[in-house]
């Protein structure tokens, strides 16, 4: 294993021992480690809407900038000085929860392969994010605007790109004019324009983007902001004066890290190791990584164009077009470059009923690597091989809890390359097909790894979503367990549980009718 | 329903979020130089000097009407020996070299001194042009830095070459 897989691995035990405590006070939905982008996004709406106040009160002269300001601070502190101190912390928040989500996706290895083009359409954006931040802090024209405007022009005086020198724009007061926030208005509303922009096309092949959090997440956050507001508002230092220098300055470090680091080290390091890290995060895709998983496949004859794939794909990579030999039918065509292999849309296609009698099971979309058919054959095979008064029959997922240790006389175990990939219709296949019980588990709610495929799962075997639970089916005889790859004793202690709650309360009378495939024994 | 416990845990964990936030937006305070030191700042651009030789009648009339410039000047810049002494002490002694690939832009210098605050005995000397010996411009003065003073040596031929302000 090299340096770069352990550090990686290290990382991402850390978050996920996070993730886990975080979900005993928050649940999945609400966990905020689980929906970092997300809050991002959220943060960001907030730094955007207060920030269009803000901008309608400025007075944009080197004079009235800094009292327009302080106006807003103390006079009206209520509206005006609120609306700051949200713009300000909710800045520093983006930046944390955006390098936290930028860990974090690092850890997971999610950087390569169907998620190598928003990997590398988030890198830019960082640059795009700190540059709107320094450029704020200049805006209000005070001493901080002053010690960070002058440090972040000596910085770029490194680079051989001016002329003249760029620091020499902020020698002396008189060397100040109005025309300074031309430019300012340009780093402070023009860049954040583009980092909008580049927001659009990061999530862009994506579908359904975790682009607001929950409602009681964002109304937390939000408290937690506005508290703080006024707890600690946002204030401006003296106004600026060239003729001092700037100290005992409150620094943002969030945002304005970059100054002290600089005095301390030099501009040649901190530019060596800005671009080091860029370039770093760029080739990251190219250093070794897990082949990628076969795509999904369409089998045009048992494809009638439903579109369910297309609604539960997660990464955008079905798309419906016209039937080469059915008209006015549609078919779904995979976008290899896109297809994460995760089967959710095997899972969706309500072609793979085992329910179907022919002795090969093709479906509509189908995995190469976990076909349906296999699936079927392999449920049928373990359910005939169950001893027991009471057999249960375990559907589980290859990234959550590990369901083989869990195997027995009386409990036959299914792993599933997603818990998503598993059609309704195989749980009343397996009730109906001799098992007294069936246990669903995958990954804890928010934790799956192709995001979408603990939802998709519950809200199927719950009737809300096609292709969904036959009524027929007893609640009693099925249990759903989300169980991460630390809940193995857990899910061992969920399934004894289960077992028992079958044995004291299903009633004989519930169980479905027996169905025995025609072709069952011809394979 | 959520559990009281959860409740409880929820609050803490924002409000641990609130702090972190509001600590690191402002502290802990940063202080760019000790408090007793005043800063010196050199930042001079300018355009050195050049060797122009005057034409003679005869040349000028065999120049187009429209091209009869009186002198004969090339396009490259001389560079620029620029030194400053501070309390007798040479602490700064650098060439300027023209920017741009003609060798025709501006000779620029951005430098910082960090200096304790008091008197001290400034001299700063400059020639544009290095065909002449010795120093064109210069500059002395006895300066009184106050601590965190921002003092800036500049070079502006209308207002007399070298200026400290």
């Amino acid at each position: 294993m090299s340096l770069h897989d352990t550090l990686r691995g290290g990382a991402q035990s850390i978050f996920r021992r996070i993730e886990e405590a975080f979900d005993a006070p928050f649940g999945g939905t609400d966990n905020p480690m689980r929906h970092l982008g997300a809050l991002g996004f959220y943060f960001l709406w907030i730094v955007t809407v207060s920030g269009l106040y803000l901008y309608t009160v400025l007075d944009t002269s080197i004079e009235g900038v800094h009292t327009s300001i302080g106006w807003l601070t103390e006079d009206q502190w209520y509206l005006g000085g609120i609306l700051r101190s949200l713009h300000r912390y909710a800045s520093d928040a983006f930046i944390l929860m955006t390098m936290l989500h930028l860990i974090r996706e690092w850890a997971y290895g999610r950087y390569h392969g169907f998620r190598l083009y928003s990997w590398v359409t988030g890198v830019p954006l960082l640059w795009l994010m700190f540059f709107s931040g320094i450029g704020g802090y200049w805006i209000v024209w005070d001493r901080l605007a002053q010690f960070s405007a002058i440090a972040s022009t000596e910085l770029l005086d490194w680079l051989p790109i001016f002329n003249d020198p760029s620091a020499r724009n902020f020698l002396t007061p008189e060397a100040i004019n109005d025309r300074f926030f031309t430019m300012l208005v340009f780093i402070h509303l023009g860049v954040p324009l583009m980092l909008i922009l580049g927001l659009w096309a990061h999530v862009h092949r994506i579908s359904r983007v975790d682009h607001f959090p929950a409602r009681r997440l964002a109304l937390g956050t939000l408290a937690a902001l506005l508290l703080l507001a006024l707890v600690q508002p946002a204030i401006s230092d003296a106004p600026a004066d060239l003729s001092v220098v700037a100290t005992g300055l409150r620094l943002d470090w969030f945002i304005l890290f970059l100054h002290p680091l600089t005095d301390a080290t030099s501009p040649a390091f901190v530019w060596a190791l800005l671009s080091g890290v860029t370039l770093l995060l760029f080739i990251l895709p190219l250093l070794p990584h897990p082949k990628a998983e076969p795509v999904a496949v369409v089998n045009a004859a048992n494809c009638n164009g439903c579109a369910r794939c297309l609604a539960d794909c997660p990464y955008a990579a079905v798309t419906m077009e016209a039937h080469p030999y059915k008209p006015g039918h549609k078919i779904a065509i995979v976008d290899a470059d896109l297809c994460a292999g995760c089967g959710i849309c095997a899972g969706s296609c309500p072609s793979s009923t085992p329910f179907r009698s022919q002795e090969t099971l093709v479906t509509g979309i189908d995995m190469p690597q976990q076909p349906v058919n296999v699936l079927r054959r392999e449920l049928e095979k373990k359910i005939a091989g169950l001893e027991g008064t009471t057999r249960i029959v375990v559907f589980g997922c290859d990234r959550g809890a590990a369901v083989h240790a869990l195997a027995a006389p009386d409990t036959a175990v299914m792993s599933l390359m997603c818990t998503g990939m598993l059609p309704p219709a195989f749980v009343e296949y397996a009730l109906r097909g001799g098992a007294d019980g069936v246990l669903v588990t995958g990954c804890r709610t928010g934790g799956c790894e192709f995001r979408l495929g603990d939802q998709w799962t519950a809200e199927r075997l719950t009737r809300r979503r096609e292709p969904h639970l036959r009524a027929n089916v007893p609640a009693q005889r099925l249990h759903f367990v989300a169980a991460s790859v630390s809940d193995g004793e857990a899910l061992a202690t969920a399934l004894e549980e289960f077992r028992t709650r079958i044995e004291t309360q299903a009633a004989d009378s519930d169980r479905p009718p027996p169905f025995r495939r025609r072709t069952l024994h011809h394979d | 329903m959520i559990k009281p416990s959860a409740i409880i845990g929820q609050v803490i964990l924002y409000g641990a979020f609130a702090v972190f936030i509001g600590y690191f937006a402002t502290s802990p305070k940063y202080h760019q130089i000790p408090e007793d030191v005043a800063l010196i700042k050199l930042s001079i651009s300018h355009l050195g000097d050049r060797e122009c030789r005057k034409r003679t009648p005869e040349e000028l009339e065999k120049l187009p009407r429209n091209m009869r410039a009186p002198l004969d000047c090339p396009r490259e810049r001389s560079d620029i020996t620029l030194q400053v002494d501070l309390d007798g002490q040479t602490v700064f002694d650098t060439v300027m070299h023209p920017t741009g690939i003609a060798k025709d832009g501006v000779a620029t210098v951005y430098k910082r001194f960090e200096v304790k605050a008091g008197e001290h005995m400034l001299s700063v000397r400059m020639n544009d042009n290095l065909a002449k010996p010795g120093f064109k411009f210069v500059k002395e003065d006895k300066v009184n830095l106050k601590p965190a003073q921002v003092l800036v040596i500049d070079f502006n031929p209308d207002k007399g070459g070298l200026f400290f302000q």
